[in-house]
């Protein structure tokens, strides 16, 4: 069996992995949902952008619900604290995604025109909503959240909904949604053909550039905006093979703590840059038709853009602004030592099986979709 | 907590799982409806079974998007709603739940996309497999929750740690071989085939009775009927098992479900019926069956099952002996060195779950009145009046299921059930039969483990997030107003193309066809 510290850091990567499985996969639907009624003029035009997602989008959304599953075998202080705190959040996450599941199965099933409106302006709200909503999490994650526990451990959250959405936190809404975006144009460019196709692309190339300068703002603003970053102190008493207890450590803030992993481990900084490089390198990609390529750096992009937020935070999951000593890191939040060596072996039994069905699945269904393919399958299709 | 955050929390959490609960067992069903009639068309290549395999996949489809939506709901309410069982219980609850999403959602998700939209990419046997993909992920999924929430009636394989404050998993295989958890698994997953055949066979009914799409509907009905039959007697007799499981585990639930008031002489009868006065704790009448209680509960005929009156008076013992270790551990909290503590509490931890009891009436336990001990003692049962007849609805539905099931079963094998009218009549009007009994099952399992989440170990009070109650009414209110619309569409949709039949696939094959034949296809 693996050793307790090893099995905690291997599930801060196994997050990090399903976090950016998800944006990756269930971000490149939501990225055509966002795109939807910029894309598609005509009612056909709408259709094949759905349906280029149309037999994926289930599974990819269970890259969420697995990443959510996981956190709450994992990390259970963290899926407590985080979803009773954000309770509004979570819940305007979750009913965004309600349109989802409904808006794609039954959208084209009846023809009445404003019935196929209203349900495509619901795919837009469950594709642009959530990575928002994200991307704010992350950046009131990235300021410390006020939360703190009683002696029973009960987390008690003091903030409001309103206070989440600062000038900062919203920054990083804007790059997470930037981010979605520019994967799903750049998808939707892979999968169509003509007007769509241009217009994908347009988008796809906007919204990279919106994401590279939004991020470097972000840093910018991290470094020298007056953000504390968190740091365990003293970390030479600091055990992290000890029983996971958030209350028996203490931690300071200082200005430059979220730069200090940086300072030590300078590999680190190739996680900025593929965030950067992998946005631009798939604007120039989809713009010279290569979309395949284009999607790979658009997913680097995606892991370096997470990983950079991760890699500053480490080992930092959910800093408490009103009791620094009660925030949450990838030490003392996680379950035991023997759920965590579980559910390591089966996530690294089933992920690779997950991998390998879902790249057949979408082999089995590669190609254009194309208008007059909606036309000749019109009471199969979306 | 107060008692107004409490009664919303679990308010909102039975509407959503109840809401939830109304596609889920048509979903278990109807995937192996449509793994039979896909078999037949490779076997034979009879077109008719394919667009069986298709229409009936439509309609599936429609219950398997709301499926869909409203089960992201129960995931995200553990954290939102649930945050300190969210805590406490995380170590073992959180990892069947993540191992269903690893091992069942992303199986059955992926291949959903196939089965609507591989007919034409994939060759005959290939997409049969998806299906039988798709239908072994929707029943894996029912598996690892059911191993979750068997978990809750039963928690075995776990223990509580100071410390850590929370139960911690001691060991893997028990929590996953837990008997409630398998006899939940099978009795639930044959309620639902119950379900798929019985939402298959009325529709065909109405067909047959219109005289629309015969031989697809006569096709159909045949094998919903089959398929009925073994299901329903598969949920009774595995019910049965239910019953005897719920007699080692948690006897308190059988009691109140069979309104047993005092511990009867071995073997204990079954009531019928009864009039319940829970006031005065006992029955006024009752038509009873003898013996046969005892043989369910205790597949013998010498144990006794206790009664109501008998397993509060050790429950209240129970409660007693769970004060110091309530005390104990508050100490601990504030040091964990405090070794007079831990001895206290090491004596007293088998019963901390009771002693936490009482902090649903007083912060400090150990200034509990009589008054309010015996307020948590009378606690420890649910009320009687709905379990008793709850449970007697949902079994008399299931044997008039089973009878209907024989019966057409009986009347395809003659071949004469298109004469039958007053069967298809019948078949036709069971139609909600199944859901009516599933949520009553879903009821008398939950509401009967109340004032519990864990058994025994964590009260239902104790388990909510610290939130407001403007906070519960607001989002309680958001839930009411999305379901109430998400299920006018999609009753509306349903019966749309349940009337409309197999001409909604625009084959040109059948009746009531719409927009283009195969002729626009080309």
């Amino acid at each position: 069996m693996l050793d307790y510290p090893t099995l905690k850091i291997l599930w801060w990567l196994l997050v990090g992995v399903l976090l950016v499985g998800f944006a990756i996969m269930d971000g490149h639907d939501m990225g055509v949902g966002t795109l939807l009624p910029f894309v598609g003029k005509t009612d056909d035009e709408r259709r094949v952008a759905i349906n280029t997602v149309g037999p994926h989008w289930d599974g990819n959304q269970v890259w969420f619900i697995t990443g959510g599953g996981a956190i709450f075998a994992a990390w259970p202080l963290v899926y407590a604290t985080a979803f009773s705190g954000f309770y509004w959040a979570m819940l305007a996450v979750l009913w965004a995604l309600f349109f989802r599941p409904v808006g794609f199965d039954y959208r084209s099933k009846i023809q009445s025109p404003a019935w196929r409106r209203t349900w495509d302006w619901g795919l837009f709200i469950g594709g642009f909503v959530p990575p928002v909503i994200f991307g704010v999490a992350f950046g009131n994650l990235l300021q410390g959240v006020p939360f703190h526990f009683t002696d029973m451990l009960m987390p008690v959250y003091t903030g409001s909904f309103w206070g989440l959405l600062n000038p900062f936190a919203l920054l990083v809404g804007v790059v997470s949604s930037a981010m979605i975006t520019m994967h799903g144009g750049v998808y939707l460019a892979h999968r169509t053909e003509g007007a769509i196709q241009q217009r994908a692309i347009r988008g796809a190339v906007g919204a990279a550039l919106v994401l590279v300068l939004g991020f470097v703002a972000a840093g910018l603003w991290l470094r020298w905006g007056g953000i504390e970053g968190y740091v365990i102190s003293p970390a030479s008493t600091f055990d992290p093979a000890g029983l996971p207890d958030p209350l028996a450590k203490a931690v300071t803030r200082s200005a430059d703590a979220w730069w200090a992993n940086y300072g030590r481990q300078p590999m680190i900084w190739l996680l900025p840059a593929l965030g950067v490089g992998g946005a631009l390198l798939a604007a120039l990609l989809v713009r010279g038709g290569r979309t395949l390529a284009a999607f790979v750096a658009s997913s680097l992009a995606i892991v370096g853009v997470i990983g950079t937020a991760g890699a500053a935070m480490f080992p930092f999951v959910m800093p408490s602004s009103t009791m620094p000593n009660a925030s949450l890191t990838i030490w003392d939040s996680v379950s035991s030592h023997l759920t965590l060596g579980v559910m390591f072996w089966a996530t690294a039994i089933f992920m690779p099986l997950i991998i390998f069905y879902t790249g057949w699945a979408y082999r089995v269904m590669r190609g254009k979709v194309t208008v007059e393919h909606i036309r000749a399958n019109d009471h199969a299709a979306y | 907590m107060s008692e107004q955050l409490v009664d919303l929390s679990r308010l909102q959490f039975a509407a959503t799982a109840l809401y939830h609960f109304l596609f889920v067992p048509l979903t278990l069903g109807m995937v192996w409806l449509l793994v039979i009639m896909e078999s037949v068309y490779v076997m034979t290549g009879k077109v008719v079974w394919k667009d069986m395999t298709r229409f009936w996949g439509k309609l599936f489809g429609i219950n398997f998007a709301l499926g869909v939506t409203t089960g992201i709901t129960l995931e995200f309410q553990f954290g939102t709603n649930w945050a300190y069982y969210s805590h406490y219980v995380g170590d073992i609850f959180g990892a069947p739940l993540a191992i269903e999403g690893l091992m069942a959602f992303f199986l059955e998700s992926t291949f959903i996309g196939l089965f609507f939209f591989g007919w034409d990419r994939l060759s005959r046997q290939r997409h049969l497999m998806v299906t039988v993909l798709m239908a072994i992920g929707t029943n894996l999924s029912a598996l690892w929750i059911l191993i979750a929430n068997g978990w809750m009636q039963n928690p075995l394989g776990a223990e509580f740690s100071y410390e850590t404050m929370r139960m911690e998993m001691t060991d893997f295989w028990a929590v996953v071989f837990n008997p409630d958890a398998q006899a939940k698994f099978v009795h639930t997953v044959s309620a639902g085939y119950v379900t798929g055949a019985m939402f298959v066979l009325s529709i065909s009914a109405f067909y047959l009775l219109r005289g629309r799409n015969t031989e697809f509907a006569k096709r159909s009905f045949r094998v919903a009927s089959a398929f009925g039959l073994a299901s329903a007697l598969s949920v009774i007799v595995l019910g049965d098992e239910s019953g005897y499981m719920v007699g080692a585990a948690q006897q308190t639930k059988m009691a109140a479900l069979e309104a047993m008031w005092e511990t009867e002489p071995a073997p204990a009868g079954l009531k019928l019926i009864a009039g319940i006065d829970e006031k005065a704790q006992k029955n006024t009448w009752a038509v009873e069956v003898p013996w046969v209680m005892g043989l369910i509960g205790t597949r013998s005929v010498s144990q006794t099952i206790p009664g109501i009156l008998e397993i509060k008076e050790k429950n209240r013992e129970r409660i007693l002996n769970g004060i110091p270790a309530v005390t104990a551990l508050e100490r601990l909290r504030k040091d964990r060195h405090d070794a007079q503590a831990l001895a206290v509490f090491e004596r007293h931890k088998a019963d901390l779950g009771f002693g936490l009891l009482l902090k649903t009436y007083t912060q400090d336990v150990s200034a509990a009145t009589p008054e309010m001990i015996q307020k948590a003692v009378d606690s420890t049962v649910p009320r009687v009046l709905p379990m008793f007849w709850g449970f007697r609805v949902m079994v008399g539905l299931g044997f008039l299921m089973l009878l209907l099931f024989a019966l057409t079963t009986w009347a395809t094998l003659k071949g004469d059930c298109m004469h039958r009218r007053w069967l298809l009549k019948w078949a036709m009007w069971m139609l909600p039969a199944p859901w009516i009994a599933a949520e009553l099952g879903w009821f008398v399992a939950e509401y009967g483990r109340q004032p519990w989440t864990i058994y025994g170990v964590l009260p239902t009070h104790l388990s909510v997030s610290a939130l407001s109650v403007q906070s519960l009414y607001g989002s309680l209110a958001g839930f009411v107003g999305f379901y109430t619309l998400l299920l006018v569409v999609e009753v509306y949709l349903m019966v749309k193309f349940a009337r409309q039949g197999p001409g909604s696939l625009g084959t040109g094959r059948y009746d009531l066809e719409v927009g283009h034949g195969p002729a626009a296809h080309a």
